[in-house]
C-alpha cells in the first residue's frame, strides 16, 4: 500500500482546512480569508525568489501592480471580459518581470535590492504619469457588473471565496511541486552557495532568471486577482510599502517554507486587525511583535516549527 | 443626454414627501419629544452603529484627528437630543491608515463584524475609491467627506454618497469667475502631478477659458519633489495670477522658495487652503503669502456677520475664533473640511429618522437621502445652505475666497450655490438597491 508522503498530506490538509474554514467561520472572517489567500499568492511569489533562491527584492510591488493594472486597464479601457483580462494581467507581469530581471540580475546582494527598488519606484511614477489611463494615485473601480466569470458573479461572497481559493490552490500546488523538482533544489543550492552551484555545472543565471519570472508572474496573478475580486486598482499598490509587505509576511511566516507565506500573511493581517480594536497605538503593538518575533523566532513561525518539531516541513 | 442643472430630482412620490432636509430635521426634532420618541423607541433599544473610517495614521492623520473631534462633538449633540429614532449613536472608529486596501477591509469590518447601519467620514479620494466597491457590494450606506469628484463622476455606486461637502469640480469651477474678474486674465498653474493636481488642471482650465481667460502654462511637479526653485523659471513673465495647489509635507518649502524667487514682486497668488490645512498661518516662511488669496470650504478665521451658526459650531467642536484648538492655540484645525463630518452625522440622523419603520433600513436610508434637495443653513449645517442632487449623490454649496491679511484669512467673496453647478454625469437612482 502506498502512503502519501508527509508533505503531500500537509498540502492537502492546508487546502482542506481552507475549504472547511469557509463553512465554520463568520462572513467577516470569510471575507478576510479571501483577501488573505489572494495576498498569500503575492507572498508565495516573493518567497520563491527570496526564501528559495536567496534573492532579496525590494521591487515586487511593481510586479503585483503590473498584474493589477494589466487586468484593470484591459477591463476598463479595452472592454475585455474577466478571463482574457486576467491573462493580460499575467502577461503584463511577465513582460515587466522579464525586462527588469534581464537588467537587475546582473547585480546581486545589496545592489540587487537597490536596483529592484529603483525600478519599482520608476514604475510607480510611471503609473502616476499616465494618469489618464491609470487615474494615478486615486485609482479606479472595476464595476461590479463586469466582474463575472462564465456567468458567475465574483462579487458574491461565496463565489469570491472560492475564486480566491482556486487562485491560492493553483499557486500553492505549483510552489509545492516546483520546490521538489531538480530545478527547485538547484534554486536552494544557489541560495546556499551560488559559486558552488555554478562550479557543479548549473547555469545559475538561467535558474535565477526563471525563478524571478515565476515569482513575478505569481505576484502579478495576485495583483490581478485582487483587482478582480475587490474591484479596485490604484497606484498605492505600486508604492514601496507594497514591496516591503511581502518581505514582512514571508519573514514572519517562515522563508523557504511552502506554508510560510500563508501563515505570515494571515498573522500580519490579524495582528493589525485585532490589535487595532484594543488600542489606537496598534502600530506600536505590531512593531513590537515583529521585533519580538525577529529576535526570538528568526526563522519565522513555520521555520521555527520546522526547526523544533517538524524537520520534514517542505 | 446630460441635464444642465443638478437641482431637481426624479419625481418619486416617496422622495417628494421627504424633499427638504428641513422637513427631515423636523422629524428628527419630533423624535426628541418624549411621546414621539416613545413610539419609535419601541422598535429597538440597540444603539445606531455608525462605522467611522478614520485617517488616524498615514498622510491623512492631521485631517483624521480633527475629523474625529468633530465627529465626537456631533455625536454628543445628537445623543443629547435623543439620538436617532430614540436610539443613541455609537461610533465604531477604525483607522484605515489612509490606505485603500485597509480602507476596504475596514468597510467590510463595519458591515460584517460590527453590523453597522452606515459608514462615513472618509476623506482621501484613493481610500474612498478603494473602499466604495465593497460598501456597494455589502449594501452598506457609505457617506464620504472627501471633496473628490469620484461620487458625482459616476464611477462608484448607489450606496455611496457625498451629502455634506462639495466636490473639487464644483469648487474649482466656481473660483474661475472671481479669479478672472478680480485678479487677472492670464494664469499659470502649478500643481502636483497626480490625480488631485490633474483635477485642478482640467476643471480650472476649462472654466477659466470659458470665462475668457488664458492659461499661459501648466507646471506639473513630480510627487516626490522636495525642491521647487528649478520649476519657477518656467513661469511666463506676463503671468498675472499664479494658481497653486501643492499639498503634502513639502508645501512649506514650496511657499518659502516661491517667496525667495519672486522677492515680493511676482504675480498675484491664488491657492486652495488644502495646502495649509492644520498649518499655522504664522509659521515662518509664510509671510510671503500676505496679500494672496485662498479658497476655503469654511472660513478658518471667524468672520464678523457671516455664517450665523459658526460661533456655536466652533464652541461645540472646541475651536477658537482663529481656527485653532481652544486648549492649544498651536493645534490648528482642518476647518475648511471638518464641518463635513458634523453635517454628515446630522444628515444621517435626518434620513434615518425619515426612513424609520422601513423593513430594510439601509435601503430606505438611501431612498430617503435621494429625496433630499434643499439643506437649510442651521447649527446642523453651519457651513451654509446647500442643494443635494439625489441622482448624482453629490451636494452643492457656497464656496469662500479669503485674502491673507496680517497672517489671517479674511473672506472677500462667497460664491452662490449656482456657481458650482455642472451637468449631471450619472443617475445612481437607476441602479438597483
Amino acid at each position: 500500500m502506498i502512503r502519501p508522503s508527509r508533505d503531500v498530506s500537509l498540502h492537502a490538509g492546508v487546502l482542506a482546512a481552507l475549504l472547511l474554514l469557509f463553512f465554520v467561520t463568520s462572513a467577516y472572517h470569510n471575507g478576510n480569508l479571501a483577501r488573505i489567500m489572494v495576498l498569500a499568492v503575492f507572498a508565495m511569489g516573493y518567497n520563491f525568489l527570496f526564501g528559495y533562491t536567496g534573492l532579496l527584492s525590494l521591487g515586487h510591488a511593481l510586479f503585483f501592480s503590473a498584474g493589477m493594472y494589466g487586468l484593470g486597464i484591459s477591463m476598463n479601457h479595452l472592454d475585455m471580459t474577466v478571463l482574457p483580462a486576467f491573462g493580460m494581467g499575467i502577461l503584463a507581469s511577465l513582460a515587466v518581470t522579464g525586462a527588469i530581471g534581464f537588467l537587475a540580475l546582473r547585480t546581486s546582494g545589496v545592489a540587487f535590492m537597490i536596483v529592484t527598488l529603483m525600478f519599482a519606484q520608476a514604475g510607480y511614477l510611471t503609473i502616476l504619469l499616465f494618469g489618464k489611463y491609470t487615474r494615478g494615485d486615486e485609482g479606479f473601480v472595476i464595476q461590479q457588473a463586469e466582474r463575472t466569470l462564465f456567468g458567475i458573479d465574483l462579487t458574491d461572497p461565496t463565489n469570491r471565496y472560492f475564486a480566491a481559493f482556486a487562485l491560492f490552490a493553483v499557486s500553492y500546488l505549483f510552489i509545492a511541486w516546483a520546490v521538489r523538482t531538480s530545478f527547485g533544489r538547484c534554486l536552494v543550492a544557489i541560495r546556499e552557495n551560488e559559486a558552488r552551484a555554478r562550479m557543479l555545472g548549473y547555469d545559475t543565471a538561467r535558474h535565477k532568471y526563471l525563478a524571478l519570472l515565476a515569482s513575478g508572474v505569481l505576484s502579478g496573478a495576485s495583483g490581478a486577482g485582487y483587482a478582480l475580486l475587490f474591484g479596485y486598482a490604484g497606484a498605492t499598490f505600486a508604492s514601496v510599502q507594497y514591496s516591503i509587505l511581502p518581505l514582512l509576511w514571508v519573514l514572519l511566516g517562515g522563508a523557504g517554507t511552502t506554508i510560510g507565506p500563508l501563515v505570515g500573511t494571515a498573522f500580519a493581517f490579524y495582528l493589525v486587525d485585532v490589535s487595532s480594536e484594543f488600542t489606537s497605538a496598534y502600530l506600536l503593538v505590531v512593531g513590537a511583535t515583529i521585533v519580538f518575533l525577529t529576535l526570538f523566532f528568526p526563522q519565522g513561525l513555520s521555520g521555527e516549527l520546522r526547526r523544533r518539531l517538524a524537520p520534514w516541513l517542505p | 443626454m446630460k441635464k444642465e442643472n443638478t437641482q431637481h430630482l426624479a419625481g418619486v412620490s416617496r422622495r417628494s414627501a421627504l424633499k427638504s432636509i428641513g422637513a427631515l430635521g423636523g422629524a428628527a426634532a419630533f423624535s426628541s419629544i418624549p411621546g414621539f420618541t416613545g413610539m419609535v423607541h419601541g422598535q429597538t433599544d440597540e444603539p445606531v452603529r455608525l462605522g467611522f473610517q478614520v485617517h488616524r495614521t498615514g498622510i491623512g492623520a492631521a485631517y483624521g484627528r480633527w475629523y474625529e473631534r468633530t465627529t465626537n462633538a456631533a455625536v454628543e449633540r445628537i445623543n443629547n437630543m435623543g439620538g436617532i429614532n430614540g436610539r443613541p449613536i455609537e461610533i465604531v472608529g477604525e483607522d484605515d491608515g489612509t490606505d485603500p486596501k485597509r480602507g476596504a477591509e475596514v468597510v467590510e469590518k463595519f458591515a460584517t463584524q460590527h453590523n453597522c447601519d452606515a459608514a462615513f467620514g472618509t476623506l482621501f479620494s484613493h481610500v474612498v475609491i478603494g473602499s466604495a466597491p465593497r460598501a456597494g457590494e455589502l449594501k452598506l450606506p457609505y457617506l464620504v467627506v472627501s471633496e473628490g469628484h469620484h461620487v458625482a463622476s459616476g464611477i462608484l455606486n448607489r450606496y455611496t454618497l457625498q451629502p455634506c461637502i462639495t466636490d473639487v469640480k464644483s469648487q474649482v469651477q466656481a473660483m474661475a469667475p472671481f479669479v478672472h474678474d478680480n485678479l487677472g486674465k492670464k494664469v499659470t498653474m502649478i500643481y502636483p502631478d497626480f490625480a488631485f493636481g490633474h483635477d485642478h488642471r482640467d476643471y480650472f482650465s476649462e472654466a477659466f477659458a470659458r470665462r475668457g481667460g488664458t492659461i499661459l502654462e501648466q507646471i506639473a511637479i513630480p510627487p516626490a519633489e522636495t525642491a521647487f526653485t528649478r520649476y519657477f523659471p518656467r513661469i511666463p513673465r506676463d503671468t498675472e495670477i499664479l494658481y497653486h495647489v501643492m499639498v503634502g509635507p513639502a508645501v512649506l518649502t514650496f511657499v518659502k522658495e516661491l517667496g525667495e524667487f519672486f522677492g515680493g514682486s511676482g504675480p498675484a497668488l491664488f491657492g486652495f487652503i488644502d495646502s495649509l490645512e492644520a498649518v499655522d498661518m504664522n509659521s515662518p516662511g509664510l509671510e510671503f503669502l500676505d496679500g494672496s488669496y485662498f479658497w476655503e470650504g469654511m472660513p478658518r478665521y471667524q468672520q464678523e456677520g457671516m455664517l450665523e451658526f459658526d460661533a456655536e459650531y466652533r464652541a461645540a467642536v472646541g475651536v477658537d475664533a482663529n481656527g485653532a484648538s481652544i486648549s492649544d492655540s498651536r493645534d490648528v484645525s482642518t476647518y475648511a473640511h471638518m464641518f463635513g463630518c458634523w453635517e454628515t452625522l446630522h444628515f444621517i440622523r435626518d434620513v434615518m429618522t425619515a426612513a424609520a419603520g422601513s423593513g430594510n433600513m439601509k435601503q430606505a436610508m438611501i431612498e430617503a437621502a435621494e429625496g433630499v434637495t434643499d439643506i437649510a443653513e442651521s447649527i446642523e449645517h453651519p457651513q451654509g445652505a446647500k442643494l443635494f442632487n439625489g441622482k448624482t449623490h453629490q451636494v452643492f454649496g457656497h464656496q469662500y475666497i479669503s485674502k491673507v491679511e496680517g497672517n489671517r484669512l479674511n473672506v472677500v467673496h462667497s460664491t452662490s450655490i449656482e456657481d458650482t453647478f455642472y451637468p449631471d454625469e450619472v443617475d445612481y437612482t437607476q441602479q438597483e438597491l
